[in-house]
Parts: structure tokens; C-alpha cells; sequence
């Protein structure tokens, strides 16, 4: 099981805007440098990539929720 | 000789003290957010305080050293490595020639500053260093840090690594951040129940949050004075007949969300501003980071001159401590 973390503090998203699906469904596969989240700081979006590969588990944080640096935002189990 | 900048971060900048003395023809200050950590970088690999250095936000950029070179971090908690090596933060360090700095996740803080023996050596524009990308000023270019950057560096005078400086002579904001506000010329504008509610009100920082103002939220929205709106101000109650912002002043767009301008702020306008944060704690704003929770509390000008002379023997007790 890999945690991917967030590079920065800011706000998290599971989807590229409103009404979108998600990035990632549990049971999706995910290769490494796939978004699998967005996160909002100082007006700029900034995409989560995934550094490994494997299938997505689950998102550890919801979505719109606040988030620091180093938080774990998903599950990709290996 | 150089640095090369193999990974940027989110937004790095080169800074100095910036560029006091064009704020009346619209060009901003400029220079580092948080100015004591910028000086006492530099001190600790040898600098003059004013050298240019990196201003880091939230995440560390990846760079390549083409000469051996003292560095120093210091400001937020950003834990650097070279070639995977931890570093102490607020201390000096070397970096071979060859070697990689790079940066885990920011534990505390918003802003990190690197400063590296001999100074980034950059153009001066207006007599500083400091990048002001809205007016394409300083740095490289007039824009922040670029994967592919290579930042010349000054002839440096080599000290010795190891100089450190104690925790009880760095400065972070505690949680919840105080601010301290002197009220200014237009307070009269609030009613007294905004007047006090402003300062009862429990703040967070928002996500629009930068080098030209930091934004708050989640207080009341502030009522106003009424009155006939004079020539010249719009309708909006927050607005004024333009004038001029100071360095620190807090507008409220609409009464709703208060807004400090920092160092690349514009330098008048047509919002009302209902004070400013003193002086000595501007630094504190610039390591804040996003959903920090904030109070203001009200001062007056003896405390704030005090302040401003705390901060001067905080900055003189770590040049003695560094001898």
C-alpha cells in the first residue's frame, strides 16, 4: 500500500470541478504520474500525481477539505 | 558559477530587501515576506543581510550546485537534504560542487528562506534583486524560479559551516496567529459594533493568499457608517474617494473579507482600509499558511513603536549571538 501526499497546504479535490467525475474510482488502475487529485493554494491548482503504479484504493480525505503539507490524500495498493 | 535549477517548486522566488522608494509611482517594496529569516540567512553563511536569496513557498525547489558553497535555511520548517543528507534548519551547511539540494514536506511555516555564500547575483532592477512578476521586475527575467534556471552567484567570502542560530531567536506565528492592528484613518467608517467585532471575530487565512495580500476569513460581515457617498467613491459603502494603501494596510472589499497588502501590493485604490497591521508583525504574515486560524487584536501606537523596537533587539541579540 502506497500513501500519496500532499506536496502543499491548501484545499483538496477528488474531481477537476464541480459535477466532474472523480479522479479516481477504488479498483481503478493508476500508473505512476497519473492525477489522482487537485489541490487549491494562492489562486493556482495544482495537480496530485501518483508516484507508483497499481489499482487506487480509496481517498483518505474529502472532498473540498482543508489539508497540510505531507497529508495523505490516497490509497494505491501496489 | 551557479546554481541549476533542476525542479522549481510551486512558486520560488529570488528576493532581497526589495525596492523602498517608487511606491508613489505604483512600484511596490518588494523583497522577502518574512524579512528577519532572509537576514539572518545571510548571516549564517556570511553575507550582508540584504544579499539576494531564494524565497520557498510551501514546497522546496531541487537544485544543483556547480560550485562548493555555504547555504543556510531558515523562516518555515522545510527540511532541506543534500544528496539525501537531512540538514538542521537554521544553520549553515555545505554543498559540494555537484551536489543536489532538495526539500522534504514543509512541516511548519509558509516561506523558507535559502540564502547561499556569496548572494544570488542577478541584475539589480531599481536598485534590487527582488522579483516583482506582475511589473516584470528583478530576478530572472522579472519572473519567479524556472526548472532549467541557472542562478549566478557573487564572489563569496568563505566562513566556516556550523553557525546556528537557538530557537528562542527564530520567529513563527503561534496558533491561532496574533496580528496586531493600529486603526487607521478610516475607522471611522465601521460602527462601533463592527469596530469591536472585527477583533472578537475568530479569522482563518484563505487560499487567496499571496505575495500582494493576504486574505482572511470567516469573521462578520462589517457595517458602515451610513452616509451620502462622496464624489468620486463608488456606491459600495467600503468605498472610498481613491487613496493611498501603506504597506500593511487592511482593505475589506464589500465589508466581507479582509485583506493585508504585503510586499508587492499596489499603492492606492478605492477600498477603504480600516488600519494596518504594525510593523513588527507583518514577517508573521508571511508564514502563515492556508486555514491558519487568526486573531487581531487592537493596539495603539505606543505598543506598536515598542514592537518595532523588539523586533530591532531580537535582529541585533542574533547578530551578537553569530558574532
Amino acid at each position: 500500500m502506497t500513501q500519496v501526499l500532499s506536496p502543499v497546504p491548501g484545499t483538496f479535490y477528488t474531481q477537476s470541478a464541480p459535477g466532474e467525475p472523480l479522479y479516481k474510482q477504488p479498483g481503478d488502475a493508476v500508473a505512476a504520474g497519473d492525477t489522482v487529485g487537485l489541490i487549491e493554494v494562492m489562486k493556482t491548482f495544482i495537480d496530485v500525481k501518483a508516484e507508483t503504479s497499481g489499482t487506487f484504493k480509496s481517498y483518505l480525505i474529502d472532498d473540498g477539505a482543508a489539508i497540510g503539507a505531507g497529508a495523505p490524500l490516497a490509497e494505491i495498493e501496489d | 558559477m551557479s546554481l541549476k535549477v533542476i525542479q522549481p517548486g510551486l512558486s520560488t522566488s529570488i528576493q532581497d530587501l526589495g525596492r523602498p522608494g517608487y511606491f508613489h509611482l505604483g512600484i511596490p517594496i518588494g523583497g522577502a515576506m518574512d524579512r528577519f529569516a532572509l537576514r539572518v540567512a545571510n548571516m549564517l553563511v556570511g553575507n550582508p543581510e540584504g544579499a539576494a536569496g531564494l524565497e520557498v513557498v510551501f514546497m522546496g525547489p531541487e537544485i544543483v550546485f556547480e560550485k562548493d558553497a555555504l547555504v543556510a535555511v531558515t523562516g518555515a520548517d522545510l527540511p532541506a537534504k543534500v544528496d539525501g543528507k537531512p540538514q538542521e534548519g537554521w544553520t549553515a551547511f555545505e554543498v559540494k560542487a555537484g551536489q543536489t539540494l532538495k526539500f522534504d514536506f514543509l512541516k511548519s511555516g509558509a516561506r523558507a528562506y535559502i540564502a547561499i555564500s556569496g548572494g544570488i547575483d542577478t541584475p539589480p532592477a531599481l536598485g534590487s534583486r527582488s522579483t516583482y512578476p506582475i511589473g516584470a521586475l528583478g530576478g530572472i527575467e522579472g519572473r519567479n524560479v524556472q526548472a532549467g534556471d541557472v542562478i549566478p552567484l557573487g564572489e563569496a567570502e568563505m566562513i566556516e559551516p556550523g553557525l546556528n542560530v537557538p530557537k528562542e531567536l527564530r520567529r513563527l506565528p503561534d496558533n491561532p496567529a496574533e496580528l496586531r492592528v493600529l486603526p487607521g484613518l478610516y475607522w471611522h467608517r465601521l460602527t462601533p459594533a463592527a469596530q469591536e467585532g472585527f477583533f472578537d471575530d475568530d479569522w482563518t487565512v484563505a487560499l487567496e493568499a499571496d505575495r500582494m495580500g493576504y486574505r482572511f476569513k470567516g469573521g462578520k460581515p462589517l457595517e458602515f457608517v451610513g452616509r451620502e457617498q462622496p464624489f468620486g467613491a463608488g456606491a459600495d459603502p467600503s468605498n472610498i474617494v481613491d487613496g493611498c494603501y501603506s504597506y500593511g494596510s487592511i482593505q475589506v472589499p464589500g465589508g466581507l473579507e479582509p485583506i493585508v497588502l504585503h510586499r508587492d501590493a499596489v499603492s492606492g485604490g478605492g477600498y477603504f482600509t480600516l488600519g494596518a497591521i504594525i510593523s513588527a508583525d507583518m514577517d508573521l504574515i508571511g508564514q502563515l499558511q492556508p486555514h491558519t486560524p487568526v486573531k487581531f487584536r487592537k493596539v495603539g501606537m505606543d505598543e506598536a513603536l515598542k514592537a518595532r523596537s523588539d523586533r530591532k533587539k531580537m535582529l541585533a541579540a542574533v547578530r551578537a549571538h553569530l558574532g
